[in-house]
């Protein structure tokens, strides 16, 4: 009888083989995952190295050449793929958006959290989550006959320009660093407030010298969250930028971006040509960003976790 | 300064920032809606565009953001239900699933330009799929998969412990009680998840454009064999989608009543995400509801 | 502190041991036996020892302080501990050592089986979850999963209550109902031993007197083994009872002997209400 109970034992069940082929399944999917995440790396790195490689362009010219015209060899016998502008332009309306709407995004994650907490759930909340449904066309179209007049109108030109480009980005990036400082704000404990109303200070020196502060990492990942988000903003940002690959010289001047220079190149170029080597070579450049900014995002999650 | 004046100013000053962000989206929503509003009408919304004279619509394109959408919702989910299972249900803490974790992570915060351009260079190019509806869903897959993993995973994580110890003790596998017990009972939360990144994938243009395409053929609509070109269900036909028309429009259109096209368009499509975001809500109260009561 | 578990029999009066073997004054047959059970989490030793038989239809308590290491021990003999602790020895059912990594767990898990702490029904109908099991199993056929579903909920002693609301949420009944609702669910797939944890811990007094009556039909039919920190449930409603300390099982033997004349120290402070 103990044998027959042992055999009984011993057999592999239906459970058994389900449970093999349920975690090999899910794990395949979850590795296809990875996978993908590798081969855009190489595939966009090993596309964008191309034009150092194949087309012998130097580095340094790249990255420093003020001229954009690939199409055009210089006095030098180079082609002139100078990315100044673009990278110039990236990261002006990168940092001009951030530097808006930090105040507001702190500002209202501060009234969320602290000020008027059944207000913040119930208006602004709900504000917050329709601002991050926005498409980004829509922001596009909305900067396009909006935004890119009322530049015009105030400080002539085309309104076309870096200044339009950060409004419209500030608007979208504003309900992503909203959100994750109100996180931030959350997670610093009651009795920080409490200890600190309980000596006598008054509800902004509370928030002012306890709770910022004890905020300052998750609300510093939130920004550069943002800024992530402004970096890569592709379709809003052409639409109002201008798209002349020119080194901004004044912020209502008509400039570019690296996504606007890729959306508005790649679909006229011949693959493999210099031309669209060195627009791949754009695209190298805005994926390393989104690298260094994830690298950062770590970083500061680190001290922080450090020096709680 | 006196402490309890700064403390008056500070607040007021807090005040006026929320009041300006809420304004913002009142003028944003109110601008898209009283403009667009006018230009919608049952024409509008079914009949196909025209590109050089006024009197075109969206119906074509309406129907392959639709399409696009259902046909990526297809192909990432059961990837991102894989996902989120194996994260949550077997994967151990050791520097596999560390560096999983890190390349989901990157493949949420990639620019989606660089998203599109790589489901260019692999799927158009390489694949010869040419731009069509195929390569965009698998372009918007890349883009949807890191999200919708993670509310997958978030949402069986709130699922009680004492469940799956409840399926095990009855001598099934934890595949059996996962795929039985905690997603079933994860439902409302992962259904939120899906129709949240539904009105993401609506909205997305940026990895269309090189993938799905810019130009979107007549269709025959009477004809619902996928292996005919103008078959609206063939994947392998360019679709240009609302939010891409949207985008061609106001870069390159040149028909008379473009503005109002584009209106139109923004209104249908952020009504349209508006919706899902509502529909997200509903979902989620109601299904936690019939399956919790009794 | 000296622990030594080679040598359990040393004067140490924390290391006082009494382990009585039933089958040498009872017919029954053993039908559970663990043999130098260890248990490990990461480095840490949770169960020193326990060389436990446990008799065929007969319910066996595990009482001792809160930490003693009785959930734990409970858990290892269905395995449930797997990937969160290491078991080392044997755990011999009927005779088959069911803790190597040849044995399928779940046929194991469908024999040995066990309720929790916590009711844990599933958000589904009460007849989903009495049949849900059995379905997985490949049974389909109406007719026998009705009448399992009724023979499990009348053994359960929970049928007067649900049988004409079979196809409500079983999430709507009553904390005690859960619990018998779980435990028919447990039976409904046949198993040959119970294993309780705790089940009456987060129940009223009324409830855990009818859970308490149907463990005492229960067990003609399945060998039970509860843990339980109520002395009195234990003194009321088993036959054996082991006392456990520190990761140790100290003492074994009939209840009404563990409860009257204790031999070991510790486990007298303990049934005298001195520590716990």
């Amino acid at each position: 009888m103990n044998n027959q109970l042992k055999k009984q034992l011993l057999k592999r069940s239906k459970a058994a083989k389900l449970e093999r082929l349920g975690k090999s399944v899910s794990f395949l999917a979850l590795m296809l995952i990875t996978v993908t995440v590798f081969a855009i790396i190489i595939f966009v790195a090993s596309k964008g190295f191309s034009t150092f490689f194949s087309n012998h362009v130097s580095f340094v010219d790249f990255i420093t050449g003020k001229n954009w015209n690939p199409s055009v060899t210089n006095a030098k016998g180079q082609p002139e793929v100078g990315a100044l502008p673009m990278i110039a332009g990236s990261f002006i309306v990168t940092i001009l958006s951030a530097l808006v709407a930090t105040p507001f995004a702190i500002g209202a994650a501060i009234f969320m959290t602290e000020i008027s907490p059944q207000r913040g759930a119930k208006i602004l909340q709900p504000v917050i989550e329709l601002l991050v449904g926005i498409p980004s066309v829509v922001y596009g179209f909305i900067g396009l006959t909006v935004i890119v007049p009322l530049t015009r109108s105030l400080f002539g030109g085309s309104g076309f320009g870096i200044l339009s480009g950060t409004c419209v980005l500030f608007v979208m990036i504003l309900p992503t660093v909203t959100s994750m400082s109100v996180d931030a704000l959350r997670a610093v404990p009651r009795y920080y407030r409490e200890a600190a109303l309980a000596l006598g200070a008054t509800q902004w020196q509370t928030i002012y010298k306890v709770i910022l502060r004890a905020a300052t990492p998750g609300m510093l990942t939130a920004i550069v969250f943002g800024m992530a988000r402004a970096f890569g903003e592709a379709l809003a940002v052409q639409m109002v930028i201008g798209n002349a690959a020119l080194l901004p010289t004044s912020l209502v001047s008509p400039a570019s971006t690296l996504t606007s220079v890729l959306t508005t190149g790649i679909g006229n170029t011949v693959m493999g040509s210099l031309q669209n080597n060195a627009l791949w070579s754009l695209a190298l450049v805005l994926l390393v960003m989104s690298l260094i900014f994830n690298l950062v995002i770590r970083l500061i999650g680190r001290k922080g976790a450090m020096s709680k | 300064m006196n402490p309890k004046l700064s403390n008056r100013i500070a607040i007021s000053v807090l005040y006026v920032i929320s009041g300006t962000i809420i304004v913002i989206l009142a003028a944003l929503l109110g601008y898209i809606i009283i403009s667009g509003l006018p230009a919608i009408n049952w024409h509008f919304l079914t009949s196909p565009a025209r590109a050089f004279t006024s009197g075109g619509g969206i119906g074509i394109q309406l129907f392959n953001s639709f399409y696009l959408l259902i046909l990526t919702m297809l192909i990432s989910f059961p990837i991102a239900l894989g996902a989120g299972i194996y994260l949550n249900e077997y994967a151990k803490q050791n520097w596999v699933t560390a560096l999983v974790r890190t390349a989901i992570e990157i493949l949420s915060s990639l620019p989606s330009v660089v998203v599109g351009l790589f489901g260019f260079l692999i799927f158009v190019v390489q694949f010869d799929f040419g731009f069509s509806i195929l390569s965009g869903a698998f372009a918007l897959t890349f883009f949807n998969l890191p999200l919708l993993t993670r509310s997958i995973e978030e949402a069986l994580a709130a699922v009680p412990n004492a469940q799956r110890e409840g399926g095990l003790a009855l001598g099934l596998s934890k595949w059996e009680t996962v795929t039985h017990i905690i997603v079933p009972a994860a439902l409302p939360a992962i259904l939120t998840g899906v129709i949240l990144s539904a009105g993401r994938i609506f909205g997305e243009a940026a990895a269309l454009i090189f993938t799905a395409g810019q130009s979107a053929p007549a269709l025959n609509f009477a004809d619902w064999n996928p292996f005919n070109m103008t078959s609206p269900l063939n994947p392998m036909r360019p679709a240009e989608t609302l939010a891409v028309h949207i985008w061609k429009i106001n870069s390159e259109g040149i028909m008379p009543d473009a503005k109002a096209i584009s209106s139109g368009s923004s209104a249908v499509l952020v009504i349209s995400v508006l919706a899902f975001n509502l529909l997200a809500r509903f979902v989620g109260k109601r299904l936690f509801k019939r399956l919790t009561a009794s | 502190m000296l622990i030594n578990p080679t040598s359990p029999h040393q004067g140490d009066s924390w290391l006082e041991r009494n382990i009585v073997d039933p089958s040498e004054r009872h017919d029954s047959p053993i039908v559970l036996e663990t043999k130098q059970l260890r248990v490990f989490y990461g480095e840490n030793e949770a169960i020193h020892e326990g060389d436990l038989k446990f008799p065929e239809h007969q319910i066996t308590a595990l009482i001792g302080p809160s930490g003693s290491g009785k959930s734990t021990f409970l858990r290892s003999l269905n395995r449930m501990n797997d990937g969160v602790a290491t078991v080392k020895g044997q755990i011999l059912y009927r005779g088959v050592d069911v803790n190597q990594p040849e044995i399928d767990v779940y046929e194991m898990r469908r024999r040995i089986g066990m309720v929790f702490q916590r009711p844990n029904p599933f958000s589904k109908s009460i007849y989903d979850n009495i049949v849900f099991a059995l379905r997985r199993r490949g049974v389909t056929d109406k007719a026998t999963l009705d009448e399992i579903v009724e023979t499990s909920l009348k053994q359960a002693a929970i049928w007067d209550e649900v049988k004409d609301s079979l196809q409500k949420s079983a999430l709507a009944l009553s904390g005690g109902q859960q619990q018998r609702l779980c435990i028919a669910r447990a039976i409904a797939v046949q198993p040959d031993i119970l294993l309780l944890d705790e089940p009456a811990s987060a129940l009223d007094p009324i409830s855990t007197g009818k859970l308490e009556e149907t463990l005492m039909t229960l067990k003609q039919k399945y060998t039970i083994i509860i843990v339980t920190h109520n002395m009195q449930q234990a003194a009321r409603i088993s036959d054996y009872t082991a006392f456990f300390n520190m990761g140790r099982a100290l003492e074994y033997n009939e209840t009404s002997k563990i409860f009257t004349r204790p031999k070991v120290q510790l486990t007298n402070n303990y049934v005298a209400g001195d520590f716990g």
